[in-house]
């Protein structure tokens, strides 16, 4: 499968984290870069502004900016001639997909398909071709899996937003060690430690934001949340929040509710389950039993 | 399958409890919760003392039931202002009006509530521990809060300040209203103090 990667404003964190996918050298076999910034590819960035044919698979990086120059030619231009060649497109990372953070940076500036969560009409004859990765970066082994997935022509479902749901249909939440303190509303975190849940005080996203990242842990070993970080909702068309470390709350009420939770169960749920002072959840994990 | 004869026994069993409930409640709140014993509530509903264990294991059991039996009646009334178009000014004259009203016609719920619940802690200590047996009360006060604030209307703060100045408010007056100290009617206070709780609670 024939792979053409364009870099639009990006740190090229995704093309980087593509290099940490465990199995990159078996896996990457089976495709052939007609053009990638960090690997070894069939043309050079010059060839592909004057023009080359073959592209299977579209994959965009980087915050899109209008009037744009990519070295001697608008990169309008070279999105609208591969998008309309390939088969497939992939807007990988956020700021490919929603904007991101370069999107704040400047005016004008929007992902391929939405500003935030707005769809825009730029695009919108590839959009039933495109794919949405968005993640700051994306995790390798989501974009190394939907490539293969595409390679198999295997079925993909999509939500609404274009993410596949084999990744995205899950939050964060799932799988995050700290269940049983979100659970029993407990946060008393400091960050980098083992305990508490970063839900309440220290701005956590994870529980509604769409990603694998507890799941599919960031080279085979960790997460965010596991790490003792607040998930930052890098999936999410809503990032950069501002204030990514406190928990906005409308009287000591987080502000956002779990995804899809209503607010008086939770309340309900989070009464009772506050008024039980369980000793275990206040102490270190790693404390002697005895001590 | 449930068969009529069940269902009749459910009903009449649910109708009994809810008589000692209320039985109960009527005699915790004049008496007081040491002062009155499982025989005189039996007493005075015309049961045996026999039969009431059967729907209530101790007097404490029974008066964790009461206070939960009061914080969904409340709760629920402060549900149906929460999902209304009110406004927040509105909806806090609509709380204080169901609390003086209740304090009014049902006084004993209220009187219960302030000489057992908050007084007799202990009775409560296992099995409402927290603010479990408040629950649907607390809930919809905070649901409450928190339109006020998505919306604009109340200042973001501590919950538990403006808790107590809300409900402790209004637990004040009934009280004074109980001690028949309060020279005019609880009602006649209601546009007064939705004013200042509104001046307090609001955001600049």
């Amino acid at each position: 499968m024939r792979l053409l990667w364009l870099s639009a404003l990006a740190c090229n964190g995704n093309a980087h984290t593509l290099l940490n996918y465990p199995d990159f050298e078996r896996w990457q076999e089976g495709f052939e870069w007609l053009y990638h910034p960090l690997l070894p590819s069939t043309h050079t960035l010059l060839e592909v502004e004057e023009g080359i044919d073959g592209v299977e698979v579209l994959i965009v990086e980087g915050t899109l900016e209008e009037g744009m120059i990519k070295n001697s030619i608008p990169l309008q231009y070279l999105l609208e001639r591969y998008a309309s060649q390939a088969k497939w497109i992939l807007t990988v990372g956020t700021c490919a997909t929603f904007g991101g953070i370069f999107a704040r940076g400047g005016e004008d500036r929007n992902g391929v398909h939405f500003s935030g969560g707005e769809r825009l009409e730029e695009f919108a004859e590839f959009w039933e071709k495109s794919i949405s990765l968005p993640g700051c970066p994306v995790q390798p082994e989501i974009l190394a899996g939907t490539l293969s997935l595409l390679k198999e022509a295997s079925p993909l479902p999509l939500d609404r937003m274009h993410r596949p749901k084999y990744f995205y249909a899950y939050t964060v939440h799932d799988g995050c060690t700290r269940n049983e303190y979100f659970e029993y509303k407990i946060d008393e975190h400091r960050f980098g430690r083992l305990e508490g849940c970063m839900f309440y005080e220290h701005g956590c996203q994870g529980t509604f934001t769409h990603g694998s990242c507890n799941k599919i842990l960031w080279n085979g070993v960790n997460s965010k949340t596991r790490a003792g970080q607040p998930c930052m909702g890098c999936t999410e068309p809503t990032f950069p929040r501002e204030g990514l470390w406190r928990t906005p709350k409308h009287m000591g009420i987080p502000a956002r509710m779990p995804l899809g939770v209503p607010r008086r169960a939770y309340l309900s749920l989070a009464g009772i389950a506050k008024a039980f002072n369980i000793e275990r959840f206040h102490r270190p994990l790693l404390e002697d039993e005895d001590g | 399958m449930v068969t009529m004869r069940e269902e009749q026994t459910a009903i009449r069993k649910e109708k009994k409890r809810s008589a000692i409930i209320k039985e109960a409640l009527r005699l915790f709140a004049t008496k007081g919760f040491y002062s009155t014993t499982i025989p005189d509530i039996a007493r005075s509903i015309g049961m045996s003392v026999g039969n009431l264990y059967n729907y209530f294991g101790s007097k404490e059991l029974l008066a964790q039931e009461i206070i939960r039996h009061i914080s969904a009646y409340l709760g629920a009334r402060i549900r149906e202002i929460n999902e209304s178009d009110l406004s927040v000014q509105e909806k806090i004259r609509q709380i204080v009006g169901i609390y003086f009203r209740t304090a009014k016609m049902e006084p004993e719920m209220i009187d219960f509530f302030l000489r057992v619940y908050l007084s007799n802690r202990e009775v409560f200590h296992e099995g409402c521990e927290g603010m479990i047996c408040v629950n649907e009360f607390v809930t919809e006060i905070m649901i409450f809060f928190d339109d006020g604030v998505a919306k604009g209307e109340l200042k973001n703060q501590d919950f538990f300040s403006a808790f107590g100045l809300f409900m402790g408010y209004l637990g004040g007056m009934v009280f004074l209203n109980g001690e028949r100290i309060l020279p005019k009617a609880l009602d006649d206070y209601v546009e007064e103090i939705s004013e200042n709780i509104y001046n307090a609670l609001k955001a600049s």
